[in-house]
């Protein structure tokens, strides 16, 4: 029997066994932010440890930064502190802070791998539930608390269980309009929220080959959503293509020595699995969620189902999720009235994504509904250059989205982007919890960027394959 | 250190209904606009608390009769969502602190944390949760003993059996789920893997780096 590309990656981190039968596991990337990072600091200091691999961790701000106007002193006294903080840590303990001065900032799963950090064959590891998305590269990376990343700064190291892997293979051709998103809110539909818990994803098939990085980051982020601390993709062409000439990336000689690396750690065609699971791609359609888990979607076309529907001990976050939402069992999500569309975060934040919706734009000459708030909100600073560059801030903007600074804006309740009230919004990015987006009656649909950017134009949830006749 | 091996947690119990509960609700992004885990006790569950409120409803993190209530009863998927900290972090500074938790299922970040508090999760059946939920409805101050050793759950007459995988168990109960003290004692372990390991001698981390700002 084969290995697969986490059993060979774990074993090649793997220091020691522990006394509690956990293993101490090397860290070759580890990425902070100003919200999780903190406390971590605060208990070296008091312990008088300090960062004996400094040059594996890499800082950057996103989820407090505001995104309509960046000057500092921020306005908001405790944002400013937590950056004050953040910049203090790195400084002390030589730690490379990826500031909005280079013009290096933006939302922590969008800058690594931009910049060549995230690897094949490595881990990496972040207090952030959505490090998964650096999966997408074969790597091995996992959120992770506090307290475990102060055991990161302090030692590289944390000590962790082995996972089981699950290989989610999806093969054949989607079907045009439906994107990494809709196989993300798929996967998560299918296998439950809570179905990851305990394994890694291996994700395989035609539909992931032919994906880009963008769209396996797309899959990969939403790994957690699925209960899966991490997902991740084989290294291939695609993925090598990516990295080829990114500044943290190995050059020259040391580049062909990481092909052979990163080949090396690829799953065996015989690998040994703890659960395989198949879908065809063509199952797939553009989904939409009407609930308040990332699991408690539909298909665009289908209405929402009945509690009667879902197993017995599932029916109560059912029910609470139609009283949360104000949403009638039996009606269709298509028409529902939204308030603001949010395109933008760590799922779908990328160059790409945005492209992809500005193109539509292009070819059709609708302007977003009046009574809709319309964010774009960039990954990064680079991707918002890029975007720049490529004239598309004035795509959004003649259509009548606010294009603004790179963070994690309206994903989350961080910043000055907030749902008020019992706002209904269209949603790039991976979590409808309650009160996820700000207001605490605040309401999330999760769908695909251009499907937000349809019920953008149309004021309400509608087919984007519609909207957007090619 | 003996005062902190988790082998028996003694308390009242505290139960929150609902599967799936995120650490976005345990506690809501913007308590985590801070530098320190000072404070965040009193703003556990605070949406859940004030919508209930707004109702006339009460949760059950507001009755004055549960405040010193220590160790909580949960349902399935508990603290999915966010890896933040500072969810058991405000669970185990909310009032009394929450000491132990158990329920059908927890999200494995959530529980990592906990474990690295020393605060011990125990899984038991649907039936079990049920029936201890029960138990503490019927008397709010009946005195619930989560035994982590046995990990056994026991008020009054009722013992069910729970369970916390081996690694974690050992951790809490010889009181070395402080794991920063181990992991050091590696040391030099570590920087003969770190030497194994090919990207670590590549130059592009390195070239580039040039220490903080
Ligand atoms: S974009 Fe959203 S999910 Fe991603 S890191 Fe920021 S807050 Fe978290």
């Amino acid at each position: 029997m084969g290995k697969s590309l986490y059993k060979k990656v774990f074993e090649k981190h793997a220091v020691r066994e522990l006394a509690g039968g956990q293993t101490q596991l090397f860290m070759g990337l580890h990425l902070i932010h100003e919200v999780t990072s903190p406390q971590a600091f605060a208990m070296l200091r008091e312990r008088g440890l300090s960062v004996p691999y400094p040059e594996r961790t890499f800082a950057t701000c996103d989820h407090i930064i505001p995104t309509h106007n960046q000057l500092r002193p921020f306005q908001d006294d405790l944002a400013e502190q937590m950056l004050v903080e953040l910049e203090r840590n790195c400084q002390q303990h030589s730690i490379r802070y990826l500031s909005p001065q280079k013009g290096e900032q933006g939302v922590v799963h969008v800058v690594g791998p931009e910049l060549g950090l995230t690897q094949p064959g490595m881990t990496v590891c972040c207090g952030d539930s959505h490090t998964s998305t650096h999966g997408a590269f074969g790597a091995i990376a996992f959120g992770i608390g506090t307290s475990q990343v102060r055991d990161v700064l302090a030692t590289q190291t944390i000590a962790m269980g082995k996972l089981k892997v699950r290989r989610i293979e999806i093969n054949g051709r989607l079907r045009p309009g439906v994107y990494a998103k809709d196989v993300a809110l798929f996967i998560i539909n299918k296998l439950g929220v809570q179905g990851g818990v305990g394994y890694a994803y291996e994700y395989a098939g035609d539909v992931f080959d032919n994906f880009s990085m963008d769209e396996r980051m797309t899959v990969c982020n939403m790994s957690i959503e699925g209960g899966a601390r991490c997902g991740y993709v084989n290294p291939d062409e695609t993925t090598y293509e990516y990295l080829r000439g990114r500044q943290f990336a190995p050059k020259d000689a040391q580049w062909e020595e990481a092909v052979q690396f990163w080949n090396s750690i690829r799953s065996d065609a015989d690998a040994d699995y703890d659960d395989v699971v198949r879908w065809n791609a063509s199952e797939i359609e553009p989904m939409v969620t009407w609930g308040i888990t990332p699991g408690q979607s539909t298909p665009i076309g289908s209405a929402i189902p009945f509690a009667s529907e879902f197993p017995a001990d599932e029916r109560s976050v059912v029910e609470e999720a139609f009283g949360y939402m104000d949403f009638e069992p039996g009606s269709p999500m298509a028409g529902k009235k939204i308030d603001v569309a949010f395109i933008g975060s760590c799922t779908n934040g990328r160059f790409s994504d945005f492209e992809e919706v500005a193109k539509a734009l292009q070819r059709n000459p609708d302007k977003v509904a009046e009574h809709v708030r319309a964010l774009v909100v960039p990954g990064s600073q680079t991707v918002r250059q890029r975007l720049v560059e490529a004239g598309y801030d004035k795509v959004f903007e003649q259509a009548g989205f606010e294009f603004r600074e790179a963070g994690c804006s309206m994903c989350l309740a961080m910043n000055p982007d907030k749902l008020v009230g019992r706002q209904l919004c269209a949603s790039s990015s991976n979590r409808n919890f309650k009160g996820r987006q700000g207001s605490p009656k605040g309401r999330t649909l999760l769908m695909s960027p251009l499907m937000v950017a349809a019920a953008a134009l149309r004021g309400k949830v509608a087919d984007a394959r519609e909207v957007f006749k090619a | 250190m003996e005062d902190s091996k988790r082998t028996k947690v003694r308390g009242k119990a505290i139960s929150v209904d609902g599967n799936d509960i995120d650490t976005d609700r345990i506690i809501p992004a913007r308590f985590l606009r801070c530098v320190t885990f000072d404070g965040l006790g009193s703003h556990a569950f605070e949406d859940d608390r004030r919508q209930l409120a707004e109702v006339n409803k009460q949760h059950p993190f507001d009755d004055p009769a549960l405040a010193d209530a220590e160790i909580l009863l949960v349902h399935r998927n508990f603290g999915c969502g966010s890896s933040r900290e500072h969810a058991p972090q405000a669970l185990m500074r909310w009032q009394r602190g929450i000491k132990a938790v158990v329920g059908e299922s927890f999200a494995e970040i959530f529980f990592g944390n906990c474990v690295a508090l020393g605060i011990p999760c125990v899984t038991v059946s649907h039936a079990d949760i049920e029936a201890l939920k029960r138990a503490a409805a019927a008397d709010p101050n009946a005195d619930f003993t989560v035994d982590v050793q046995a990990t056994t759950v026991t008020v009054g007459d009722l013992t069910v059996a729970g369970s916390i995988p081996a690694g974690p168990r050992t951790q809490l109960v010889e009181g070395r789920w402080d794991s920063t003290g181990e992991l050091l004692s590696g040391k030099d372990l570590v920087s003969a893997r770190a030497s194994g390991l090919p990207y670590l001698t590549w130059s592009s981390y390195m070239a580039v780096q040039k220490g903080g700002e």
